[in-house]
């Protein structure tokens, strides 16, 4: 048996049964953050913080949701909007934190890529929070079909007849997701299941390991600098602050973390008031109806650029196109062969694939919007969804030939 | 000694492994599986009847299937026929499961210009249900299985006149 002493306070008594004051050094107090980051570093536990909003929201809404097809257009629309008292708050800030989440999601990878963050030992990280982007739609997806409106069912028809497969013409698979011919009640009731427990679970353990795989290799700093975290940290814990190039992640760069965050929730809250209607679709205002198809279906903002993809091909090409521009991004750390971890600005020809690869992205989304009847913006789709599939193999190349920087400065 | 029981513990845990996997796979895995199937009284929603003696030329009527809706066409005179019609005395009929075959929404029948469009990505249907090339939709409307009795129409049953439809190649 382990030696236990009388404890003086609450802290030696946990510190004795847990290892409490190990776990804050290793979390806390001795998880070491360079200095040399910007407001762009806060992404991460401001995407954290939203999450957490999202799972308070989504706990008040749980207690008067029915996942039933009779009922649960109704108990979003008339039960919390106008009878639960501030339900009206769980829902617009639920529905503001799933659209938003995402804004800060896109943000927050471009920041990786324009940092190199996914280089020479911070792959897992790229690779988890890759991870995360495909259960945050999971989960955008499946909450998306509860209020049980035209877009809801009509969204799920479309998205699980992805499933298929073109030409494969695999529809007992659908039949099987949906549990009905069409989407109905079993289909209803099962990704409610997903919704209020599954993914979240799955996007929990995914955040646990997003975590677990920073930890090592650290996050990366403006320069892509090699910084000796034993030295700086030396220096640091012996007073020589200013002379140190880390800070401790707890408390001081929370404590900074904090402040952004309170920026942010100004603003956050300020849309859930004062705006709340951009994230809520008016088509989604009626109630679902199989027979009746919406003049004109798209996904939320956030999804337009892959539903681009989709669309201006033939379907087997557009489903092979769709489901590559999904997981290409995975690949981004094998792909770009570089030898440097630099911001772009410092890495030639890598600089204009980026901007261009984040111009491509918006293009896509403005056109993903627009009705599928304009032949110019048709045209363009294709030629920007080409466009898209291509930056993989110029990524390949331009940093094959990209030279590896002198570190000094 | 320790070499000898560390292979019988390596044993003993691939052992347990196998055991579980085959048991979580086989078992468990078929049960979820299965819990996912559409219910039978599902799969069992039955036959709809549908009397064709009231439509009228041009005027789609949209009927309920499977929770699917479908198209019911009357051709008019100048129509051109096509073997996907189904033929009751003079009188000739496109029927179809009004989904889309791109991704399934249901096309709008434009009474004008006789062809059905998808405004979801836009394909397009003459009023035989053929798909117009070039476009999202890779094939033809389906049909579903239907048997004529008199002038009515039974979904959900393959009649004959289904059945060469189907050998033909006509539908899937």
């Amino acid at each position: 048996m382990a030696h236990f002493e009388k404890a003086n306070n609450l802290n030696e008594w946990l510190d004795q049964r847990i290892g409490l004051n190990t776990l804050k050094r290793v979390l806390n107090t001795e998880y070491w953050i360079p200095k040399d980051i910007n407001f762009l570093w806060v992404m991460g536990m401001v995407l954290a913080a939203t999450f957490g909003i999202l799972v308070i929201s989504g706990i008040f809404l749980l207690m008067y949701y029915k996942p039933d097809t009779n009922l649960a257009f109704d108990s979003v629309n008339y039960t919390i909007m106008s009878e639960v008292g501030y339900g009206w708050l769980w829902r617009h800030i639920h529905g503001v934190g799933a659209s938003i989440v995402f804004l800060i999601i896109y943000i927050h990878m471009f920041t990786g890529i324009y940092y190199s963050s996914y280089k020479k030992g911070r792959e897992l990280i790229w690779l988890s929070g890759m991870g995360l982007f495909v259960a945050f739609s999971a989960e955008a997806f499946s909450g998306y079909m509860l209020p049980w409106g035209q877009m809801s069912y009509w969204a799920g028809m479309v998205i699980t007849n992805l499933f298929s497969g073109g030409s494969l013409e695999a529809y007992a698979l659908v039949e099987w997701i949906r549990g009905d011919y069409v989407p109905g009640d079993a289909y209803l009731t099962r990704f409610f299941m997903l919704h209020v427990f599954l993914i979240p679970l799955v996007i929990i353990g995914l955040i646990v390991l997003h975590f677990g795989t920073l930890r090592l290799p650290h996050v990366n700093n403006q320069e892509g600098a090699d910084i000796d975290y034993e030295e700086a940290a030396a220096l640091y814990k012996a007073g020589k602050k200013k002379e140190s190039k880390v800070i401790p992640f707890s408390p001081v760069f929370l404590s900074k973390d904090i402040f952004v965050m309170g920026v942010y929730f100004i603003l956050f809250f300020y849309l859930v008031f004062y705006h709340f209607d951009f994230a809520m679709d008016p088509v989604n205002f009626d109630p679902a109806n199989g027979l009746k198809t919406p003049a004109h279906i798209y996904p939320e903002w956030y999804f337009l650029w892959s539903y681009e993809i989709l669309r201006p091909f033939s379907k087997d090409v557009g489903l092979i196109a769709f489901a590559i521009s999904q997981v290409a991004l995975f690949a981004l750390p094998f792909i770009d062969r570089s030898p440097n971890v630099a911001p772009a600005h410092k890495r030639g020809l890598f600089q204009i694939w980026f901007w261009a690869l984040l111009v491509i992205m918006i293009t896509l989304t403005a056109l993903g919007k627009l009705p599928p009847t304009d032949p110019l913006f048709a045209a363009m789709g294709l030629v920007f969804a080409v466009l898209f599939l291509l930056m993989g193999p110029a990524l390949f190349i331009i940093t094959m030939f990209e030279k590896k920087l002198e570190k000094g400065a | 000694m320790q070499e000898e029981q560390k292979e019988r513990r390596d044993f003993i845990g691939m052992a347990l492994g196998a055991t579980a996997l085959v048991g979580i796979g086989g078992g468990l895995g078929f049960a979820a599986k299965r819990t996912w199937d559409p219910l039978p009284s599902v799969k069992a929603a039955g036959f709809t009847t549908v009397d064709l003696s009231v439509a009228k030329p041009n005027e789609l009527i949209v009927e309920k299937w499977r929770g699917k809706p479908i198209f019911i066409l009357k051709k008019t005179a100048e129509m051109e026929a096509n073997d996907r019609d189904v033929v009751i005395g003079s009188d000739r009929f496109h029927i179809s499961i009004g989904l889309c075959t791109h991704l399934g929404c249901i096309p709008a029948y434009k009474k004008d210009d006789h062809e059905f469009f998808c405004a979801c990505h836009g394909g397009r249907f003459n009023a035989s249900g053929i798909n117009e090339p070039g476009l999202p939709p890779p094939s033809p409307l389906e049909i579903p299985p239907f048997k004529i009795a008199g002038t009515e129409l039974i979904l959900g049953e393959a009649g004959p006149e289904y059945k060469k439809m189907l050998d033909a190649g006509l539908t899937v």
